[in-house]
């Protein structure tokens, strides 16, 4: 009744008047399911104690920090720590390896998933697909632990399985973990056996949706099973690649610290410290809060720069992009 | 008509080369993931001899069990045991708990503030605050060597609220809460009496994906907690085959059970890994469902 009154008054007031209505409603509306936001607060707790009090708490990397003095009543450093950690004889030794480290690992990570995906999608026979499929899957399911444990089972120069099989062509066993060079190998390649199988869930599912008529359409024009898949398969799942790359582009920094942690020994430091395991030693196990709180945000704001570029050069270049 | 017959056969005959390469291709990839684990099994019910002096290829050799029985012997196994399956129950009903109570107001279209929400939820993808102050915040919240250490930092994750909403938001029709409401059903009871239900497939997912991340965890250990009796499966796993210390033995027993050691290595790994596999076959149907709904929206 009241909006039919307003209505004859001109469309100005209409305006104010229906956002009036619609504020009051929108309380009303709230006020009338305050049970959802009643829920909604022990998440949000959750998320704001553990996510964004942390980012706040990133003040201390600008701050001489003292347990005594707390995070607020600690004195200001400046940019003190981040101009000691980039002039420390470990800053380019640490960048080298942590991007060296994460590129290799992210260009042979994201393409054996396609090129699995891809050869699975030719198979006819549902069984051996099925097959195939449970059996790359399983190793993902190790817990890292485990995965470095039989990474260092197995490469071990005593009686380890790879140099007994080295040792059947004559080659003496090689003490692969102690030398630097292998590290970075032997991280990338160890999560290729763990994660490829499951990282082509996504994109076999992407390859079931490629439309039905192109195939035909490509059948027509005689192209062989190889060209369907340079033509119709790989331009057909390629929005999703885009997204995973994006998406992988933005761990570039933070990757497995959990698993170069654990594989790291004294040897093989030289090539296998990176920014995360630097963070933990100096910051944790050196209580060196400060200093490993700049390292740590130095890491996250490389990693945030990463993951906007990419996303805004695939904007750019084609349309699919995270936001 | 003829023309495109022919080359239709031509191209098969290279086609089927091709799938012949496929099939190779796909038959040493089974072979490069199916070894190792193959030879772990063996190694665990092989001699120790057999294991360290490397005569286990395939098959285990000089059967025995003794692996086994060495790792049920020690204690600090069987507490590490214990923690870890008290971490993944409580820690996976905490996190489906919470994860649910997040995702279902999401996922309705008349919740104000929602697109809030999901911007905080995604950006925490993208940004975090680093290590130490995350350490900082769980230490000034005394919860440094305590069992809600293991359990609440990490109780929320933002990629299975996502995945949760989007079931929610797909498989609740609007006209059902239209209908409930008219009814006179609270929104609390709403979820009870029909959204829980309808949402077991989705309830699947979630335990099995934070039980899976709770079993395996082992980095909120490794920096929260100081007493060995708090300890995870995985932590003493690490002293045991990583770090090749167990305070448990003295160095005479070290000397002479060198090679047993490294058997109950390979028996260790399989007794581990065991809760997680006896479920494979549900892990493996639910997480593959829940990436999939996870990749429709992200």
């Amino acid at each position: 009744m009241k909006a039919e009154v307003v209505n004859q008054q001109g469309i100005k007031n209409v305006g104010i008047e229906k956002e009036i209505v619609t504020k009051s409603s929108k309380w009303k509306k709230i006020r009338k399911h305050w049970q959802l936001y009643f829920l909604v607060v022990i998440p949000l707790i959750f998320l704001i104690t553990f996510k964004y009090v942390p980012m706040a708490g990133i003040l201390i990397a600008f701050k001489d920090y003292s347990v005594v003095k707390g995070i607020f009543g600690s004195e200001w450093a400046g940019m003190k720590y981040f101009q000691s950690f980039f002039e420390s004889p470990n800053f380019s030794l640490l960048l080298k390896n942590t991007l060296g480290l994460s590129i290799y690992g992210l260009i042979v990570g994201f393409i054996c998933p396609i090129v699995l995906a891809l050869a699975l999608n030719e198979v006819q026979n549902g069984r051996f697909k099925k097959f195939v499929q449970t059996v790359t899957y399983a190793p993902y399911f190790i817990s890292t632990v485990i995965m470095v444990s039989i990474i260092i089972l197995f490469l071990s120069p005593n009686a380890g399985i790879v140099n007994n099989i080295l040792g059947l062509i004559g080659i003496e066993p090689i003490n692969f973990l102690g030398n630097p060079s292998y590290f970075k190998s032997i991280y990338v390649w160890s999560d290729v056996w763990q994660n490829t199988g499951y990282a082509t869930i996504i994109y076999l599912a992407a390859l079931a949706g490629v439309d039905t008529q192109l195939y035909e359409a490509a059948k027509v024009d005689g192209a062989n099973r190889f060209q369907k898949i340079m033509n119709v398969d790989l331009p057909g799942i390629f929005p999703i690649i885009i997204v995973l790359l994006i998406l992988n582009v933005g761990s570039i920094m933070s990757m497995g610290f959990e698993k170069i942690y654990l594989l790291q020994n004294p040897l093989n430091t030289n090539s296998s410290e990176v920014i995360s395991t630097y963070v933990y030693k100096v910051g944790l196990l050196g209580a060196n809060f400060s200093f490993a709180s700049a390292v740590g945000l130095f890491n996250s704001i490389v990693n945030f720069i990463l993951i906007f570029t990419a996303n805004k050069i695939s904007k750019r270049f084609s349309s699919s992009s995270l936001w | 008509m003829g023309k495109t017959k022919n080359t239709s056969i031509k191209e098969s005959k290279v086609d089927r080369i091709f799938i012949g390469a496929v099939y190779v291709f796909l038959v040493l990839v089974l072979i490069a993931v199916l070894y190792p684990l193959i030879y772990i099994v063996s190694a665990s019910f092989s001699s120790a001899s057999a294991v360290t002096s490397g005569r286990v290829w395939l098959f285990p050799v000089e059967p025995t069990l003794l692996g086994y029985t060495t790792v049920f012997k020690n204690p600090q196994i069987l507490q590490g045991f214990s923690n870890s399956l008290f971490y993944t129950v409580v820690g996976t009903f905490i996190s489906v708990t919470i994860t649910i109570m997040l995702a279902y107001p999401l996922s309705r279209k008349t919740f104000y503030g929602r697109k809030l929400i999901m911007i905080l939820l995604v950006f925490t993808m993208i940004f975090d605050g680093g290590l130490i102050p995350l350490y900082l915040v769980v230490k000034n919240l005394n919860l440094i060597d305590t069992i809600w250490a293991l359990l609440l930092p990490s109780a929320l994750a933002v990629f299975q609220v996502i995945i949760a909403r989007t079931f929610f938001q797909s498989t609740i029709p609007d006209e059902l809460v239209e209908a409930s409401e008219m009814d006179g059903c609270s929104d609390i009871g709403f979820i009870f009496k029909v959204v829980l239900p309808l949402a077991k497939p989705i309830i699947a997912v979630l335990v099995l994906m934070y039980a899976v991340m709770k079993w395996n965890m082992y980095f909120d250990a490794l920096i929260y907690l100081k007493s060995d009796t708090l300890y995870p499966l995985q932590l003493i796993l690490r002293s045991i085959l990583i770090l090749n210390t167990d305070p448990s033995a003295n160095i005479e027993d070290i000397l002479k059970m060198q090679g047993l050691k490294e058997l109950m290595k390979y028996s260790l790994i399989v007794i581990s890994s065991l809760p997680v596999l006896v479920l494979y076959p549900f892990v493996q149907k639910h997480f593959v469902k829940g990436m999939l709904i996870g990749s429709v929206k992200g």
